[in-house]
């Protein structure tokens, strides 16, 4: 069934998802109305530049927006975020009071960071989160106050945010701790081998990495001020900020009632990025696209996961505007991708190296230089992350396409076997996770 | 002038550095950093260095039109 | 998948290498990138599509190396192995270093370049202001003395020593031909001028390790981590190479692109009321008719191709201005069209091998071609086609003659 001119398109979310979704409508020839809704007041920015350039202070959050390819000739409703879905009366309610109408709904409200557990602590001064631009102005104005007292940053979790912020505070010269859960930094994308050799760089440029810690009690002063961070390990650490960077969930509960398979992990959806009901039916006319969208990637046969990468969101709005507008239904089959930047290193991965089982280091080494490291699961390459290599990932990411055989022959005329593949070790939660699913499908 | 950068697709040729050094820089020896909004000075140079992407990663805006302030303000 | 063995394979690369193809090589081109993969004799493919030599450049089981090369006698280089080449012509790990020490001082100095350019241009055509209305050769009036004059200004050459290099970079510029399309004596030769190269740098060297001075050369013999910084036989090859693969490539960028303005009056129209249109006008030539047709590489694993497995050891031909052309990804492939989006062309290849010096190469052509049209009144071309130089691999003409009704001061 395709959008008509007369239809009425409601994208809720006007950040990268929203934004390409809407462009890619208009491009593709959509004539009616179109209307985006942003929680947050700013138009669409890029979030990866925050934990980055932004907060290392090279760039100001007003210098991170993202062009438009063309005129979307849309209502912005920026500020209020969505409270509610009607999918018998096709409204959308918004926390002003307002009901708005749609013929296609387009749901790409991402995802927020995850808070700390404890709203006491949380609500300390120092205590940050770092998802939207408004979190890196108070985070940076934060960081410059610490850097003329040289208070210490403590980093709670260790994934690509928490290390990246970790690696901007270096960038200031202010003295880092992370604690980190698990065994390694980044386990939990890239297994604890590769993750370990990264932790091992960051230990190099000066952080102080607590891995198998957690932190027990944030503590402030009387001012309501953060002083004190008392972790796992019995130590006590004076801190003067605190960086929460604990993974995301997705705000779903405006979706109750709605019909819609919803919860903290994302809404449900097929490959073609259309929501699905309790059934697993596909609910006329409600797409999902970005971070907040889980579905069943085609290429690999886990069960349902949200892909919180930037290039997912792009690839996810093409095919929301494609199957809005044209009668054959695409699947986007596209290879997931994701990058990270810090400590001087450019972390690139395809594919899902989160459910390997294995890994082997194909080019370069661990311990200093460019290397690349190959995933494979049950004996399939799955995957593929590139450090300071970016121009080699694409015939990694060729093997992951083919499904070829892993480990892989990189050099069969030098020496062949030379490759030892080893236990990824993926931390329980992923690998949990897709034991359960697979038990399930 | 605003742009982005698909960083998936970047392999760190550098030819926009080259182009356009007040816009791109490298950090460490592989990671791009960029100006999302640079100055309307640098358009010609930073035109040059989209063009100049080996792997066409860089995105520049055309649109013409503005976000209606009145609907920002509307919260 | 048996269209490829049942191909004329041997006809194709006696046609490929044929020069009497050489005006138009492309409508050959066009039949062979219908078919992706094929092979062209017991253990060489060709590949001509733009996705499979996209994707074969990126490759970690593609090397560059020759992995038949005696090293008894190599002198050790930085990283402890023997030196086998220039970077050009090695795999990772030991390309990496050499390639990233020579970048990290090549880019900065070539940032601020533009003008010097643009005086050097100027310089050249200013020379033929007396004799107009009258003729130019672009290739030897101004194609082949803009790179050297630039490579002579990075490396910090007086003015006086630059007909020595162009007579080196003329005679070097052998060693980037098949090998099997030489001779006895030009591979002797080849010898002579190698050893005469090594000779004549020497001194240059030795001034600058006393007096290191701002200039490439004296950064690449002092700046950084001595530990690692590359040998005095890599820093002569590194030179040797950079003379030699930044020389007729230049030269060839921008008599081609001369010659698809001449032929497209319309888009040399643009170009002259809109000098901004250079850097689009230059994409569009090298893809259009790129300085460097071919590129070879060789599988080092089983690699499995469109249909097709390439064996190990096996040897692979990218043709790149094939893959240029290819319908699947250029909408009206031969057309020359400088607006033309998403212009990924192949000219400069790809992967860690990535043309070392493509950003100057296209400041060079980019700065020539506006100068050439901005500069030249009514210029006409004098042979349609021009003659071309016999080698298939660096495609270019010989001459390029255009008249013109006076040079603009």
């Amino acid at each position: 069934m395709n959008t008509s001119a007369a239809d009425r398109v409601v994208i809720v979310g006007a950040s990268l998802a929203g934004l390409r979704t809407a462009e890619a409508l208009r491009q593709n020839g959509f004539a009616g109305r179109l209307t985006l809704i942003g929680a947050e007041p700013h138009e669409p920015y890029d979030r990866p530049p925050l934990s980055k350039t932004v907060l290392s202070g090279w760039l100001g959050t007003d210098q991170v927006l993202l062009p438009r390819t063309c005129d979307l000739h849309a209502e912005w409703l920026l500020g209020v975020p969505a409270t509610g879905l009607d999918p018998a009366a096709r409204e959308v309610r918004l926390a002003d009071g307002r009901a708005v109408a749609f013929d296609r709904l387009v749901l790409a409200t991402g995802a927020r960071a995850r808070r700390w557990s404890d709203p006491a602590e949380a609500a300390l001064r120092g205590v940050h989160l770092l998802r939207g631009r408004d979190d890196a102005d108070l985070l940076r104005a934060d960081l410059a106050e610490a850097v003329e007292a040289n208070g210490r940053v403590l980093v709670i979790g260790g994934g690509f945010t928490g290390s990246e912020v970790a690696s901007s505070c270096r960038d200031l010269g202010l003295p880092v701790t992370v604690t980190q859960r698990g065994a390694a930094p980044l386990a939990g994308a890239l297994g604890e081998v590769v993750g370990s050799a990264i932790g091992e760089r960051q230990q190099a440029h000066g952080i102080d990495l607590r891995v198998r810690t957690t932190v027990r009690r944030l503590e402030g002063d009387a001012s309501g001020r953060l002083r004190r961070a008392r972790l796992s390990d019995g130590s006590a650490l004076d801190v003067r900020v605190a960086v929460v960077a604990v993974g995301s969930v997705r705000d779903t509960g405006w979706l109750r009632g709605s019909g819609l398979t919803a919860d903290e992990r994302g809404v449900s959806c097929d490959a073609a990025c259309r929501a699905l009901d309790a059934e697993d039916r596909v609910v006329d006319g409600v797409y999902v696209a970005g971070d907040v969208a889980r579905w069943r990637h085609p290429r690999f046969d886990t069960g349902p996961v949200s892909f919180e990468h930037w290039g997912n969101a792009v690839d996810q709005a093409e095919t929301v505007a494609h199957n809005m507008m044209s009668e054959d239904v695409r699947e986007n089959d596209a290879l997931p991708a994701f990058w990270s930047d810090q400590f001087g290193l450019n972390i690139k991965a395809v594919g899902m190296p989160a459910v390997a089982d294995q890994v082997v280091l194909a080019q370069g080494s661990f311990e200093h230089g460019p290397f690349v490291a190959v995933y494979g699961r049950t004996g399939v390459t799955v995957g593929a992350v590139a450090v300071n290599s970016p121009r080699v990932l694409d015939g990694y990411a060729a093997l992951v396409t083919e499904r070829a055989p892993f480990p892989p022959v990189i050099d069969a005329l030098r020496s062949p076997g030379r490759m030892v593949p080893v236990d990824s070790r993926i931390p329980h939660p992923v690998q949990e996770l897709v034991t359960v699913l697979e038990g399930q499908s | 002038m605003r742009i982005v950068v698909d960083l998936n697709r970047c392999q760190s040729y550098g030819q926009c550095v080259s182009a356009a050094s007040e816009v791109f820089r490298f950090r460490g020896k592989e990671s791009l950093e960029y100006d999302h909004v640079p100055d309307a000075a640098s358009d010609a140079a930073v035109r040059r260095a989209a063009l100049a992407c080996p792997v066409q990663a860089i995105t520049l805006a055309t649109a013409t039109e503005e976000i209606s302030p009145t609907e920002a303000a509307h919260r | 998948m048996t269209v490829a063995t049942n191909y004329p394979a041997a006809t194709a690369y006696r046609r490929i290498l044929d020069p009497a193809n050489r005006h138009n090589p492309y409508p050959y081109f066009a039949e062979l990138c219908r078919v992706p993969v094929q092979r062209l004799d017991a253990d060489t493919w060709l590949v001509s599509s733009h996705e499979a030599i996209t994707r074969l450049l990126r490759d970690p089981r593609m090397s560059v190396q020759d992995r038949d090369i005696d090293t008894t006698d190599a002198p050790l280089g930085s990283d402890g192995e023997p030196v086998t080449g220039p970077f050009l012509f090695r795999d990772p790990p030991h390309h990496d270093s050499l390639r990233e020490q020579t970048m990290y001082r090549f880019a900065p100095r070539i940032m601020g370049l533009r003008p010097n350019i643009e005086m050097l241009v100027t310089g050249l055509l200013d020379k033929r202001l007396s004799d107009q209305p009258g003729q130019l050769d672009v290739v030897a009036e101004l194609a082949y003395p803009l790179p050297v004059g630039v490579i002579c200004e990075l490396l910090g050459v007086p003015p006086e020593e630059e007909p020595v290099f162009h007579s080196f970079a003329g005679r070097l510029t052998k060693a980037l031909d098949p090998e099997e399309t030489l001779t006895e004596q030009e591979i002797t030769e080849l010898a002579v001028t190698r050893r005469e190269w090594r000779e004549y740098l020497m001194p240059m060297i030795a001034q600058r390790i006393e007096h290191p001075g701002p200039d490439l050369i004296s950064a690449l013999l002092t700046d950084g981590d001595p530990s690692t910084r590359m040998t005095l036989v890599e820093l002569g090859i590194t030179l040797g190479m950079l003379l030699i693969a930044g020389h007729e490539t230049t030269v060839n960028l921008v008599a081609n692109g001369t010659l698809a303005l001449l032929r497209h009056p319309e888009a040399l129209a643009r170009l002259r009321t809109d000098p901004e249109l250079a850097a689009a006008v230059v994409e569009e030539v090298l893809r259009y008719d790129p300085p460097v047709q071919l590129t070879g590489r060789r599988a080092t694993a089983d690699i499995e191709l469109d249909g097709h497995t390439i064996r190990a050891g096996e040897h692979v031909s990218l043709l790149l201005a094939a893959g240029n052309r290819d319908p699947r990804r250029f909408a009206d492939p031969d057309a020359f069209w400088p607006e033309r989006p998403n212009n990924a062309h192949l000219a400069f290849g790809g992967g860690v091998h990535y043309c070392f010096g493509a950003a100057l190469a296209r400041m060079e052509a980019q700065v020539a071609l506006t100068v050439i049209v901005t500069r030249l009144d009514n210029p006409r071309l004098v042979d349609d086609p021009p003659p071309y130089r016999p080698n298939m691999l660096l495609r270019g003409p010989e001459q390029l003659r255009v008249a013109h009704d006076g040079i603009t001061g």
